[in-house]
């Protein structure tokens, strides 16, 4: 046998080992959790009301959006934002000289 | 204007009509892949509400089908990425058609284990491929990746199961 044939029989015999061990795996795997029967293929309830709150509850929230007058909105703020704007005034107010050169470089 | 068309415009009644004509394949598919009546059903709500909010991405003359199909198969992983380790399946879906007398109750209990713990990809190529005989093709469209991956898929699953079944002392040459 050359070393083509050789390499040939190789090829052919872990192709057909590897097709063993999926046919065993599968065989397995299909007797520990089988294909889902065809009559369970459908759902159980209608599922478009379900879907169309989900999508009403969306236009509604994109409603109130648009026209902030139709409901509340809080803007919440990082207590850090805070913290950084009370520095900020607290320079102004305790050194007051400062301003003119601020408004200088702005 | 075509029923895509009007979906696309953002006509809910367009959409609805959809979703009445799609809904049992998108079911369909989603519970083969995470063997769950009750998370099927909400992942089929939760495709199609993304499929709604997503609509202006659509194109009008696009297969609808394929594009369900394809955003189904991603949430379905991301399910099977989120409940990986609490992933129970529920009994009716556990009694195989024609029991093979060579494998116990409790090597089943071992296989379904061995399956849990494989990757989700894998877990997801192998479910399709391997329990329900889908097509190759079928798997590499939704999954949006190429059948030559799919068959890598397969395989590595298959080498993975074999190890840890060995690991958990099954016989893999059980067939009869």
């Amino acid at each position: 046998m050359n070393q083509e044939e050789k390499k040939r029989v190789d090829s052919a015999d872990r192709q057909a080992r590897e097709s063993d061990d999926l046919n065993q795996v599968k065989h397995l795997l299909r007797q520990a959790m089988p294909p889902v029967p065809q009559e369970q293929l459908n759902p159980r309830t209608d599922l478009w009301p379900q879907l169309r709150a989900r999508i009403e509850s969306q236009l509604t929230a994109d409603q109130a959006s648009i026209n902030p007058s139709s409901s509340s909105i809080r803007i919440r703020v990082h207590w850090f934002d805070w913290a950084l704007a009370a520095l900020a005034a607290a320079t102004l107010i305790f050194f007051p000289g400062i301003i003119p050169s601020l408004l200088y470089h702005f | 204007m075509d029923l895509q068309q009007r979906f696309v415009a953002g006509d809910l009644e367009a959409f609805e009509q959809l979703f009445r004509d799609h809904q049992r394949q998108v079911y369909a598919w989603i519970v083969r892949i995470v063997r769950d009546s009750a998370s099927a059903e909400d992942l089929t709500v939760e495709t199609f509400w993304r499929i709604y909010r997503s609509r202006s991405l659509f194109r009008a003359d696009g297969n609808f089908s394929a594009w369900s199909h394809r955003i189904a198969t991603n949430i379905a992983l991301d399910h099977l990425r989120k409940s990986r380790r609490e992933t129970e399946l529920p009994d009716n879906l556990l009694a195989p058609l024609a029991p093979d007398p060579a494998i116990s109750s409790e090597m089943r209990a071992r296989i379904r284990s061995a399956f849990v713990n494989l990757p989700p990809k894998y877990r997801l190529v192998a479910t399709l491929a391997l329990i329900e005989d889908a097509p190759y093709e079928e798997i590499a469209a939704a999954a949006g990746i190429t059948v030559a991956l799919v068959k890598v898929r397969v395989f590595r699953a298959t080498r993975m199961l074999r190890k840890q079944l060995r690991s958990l002392s099954v016989e893999t040459g059980a067939q009869s």
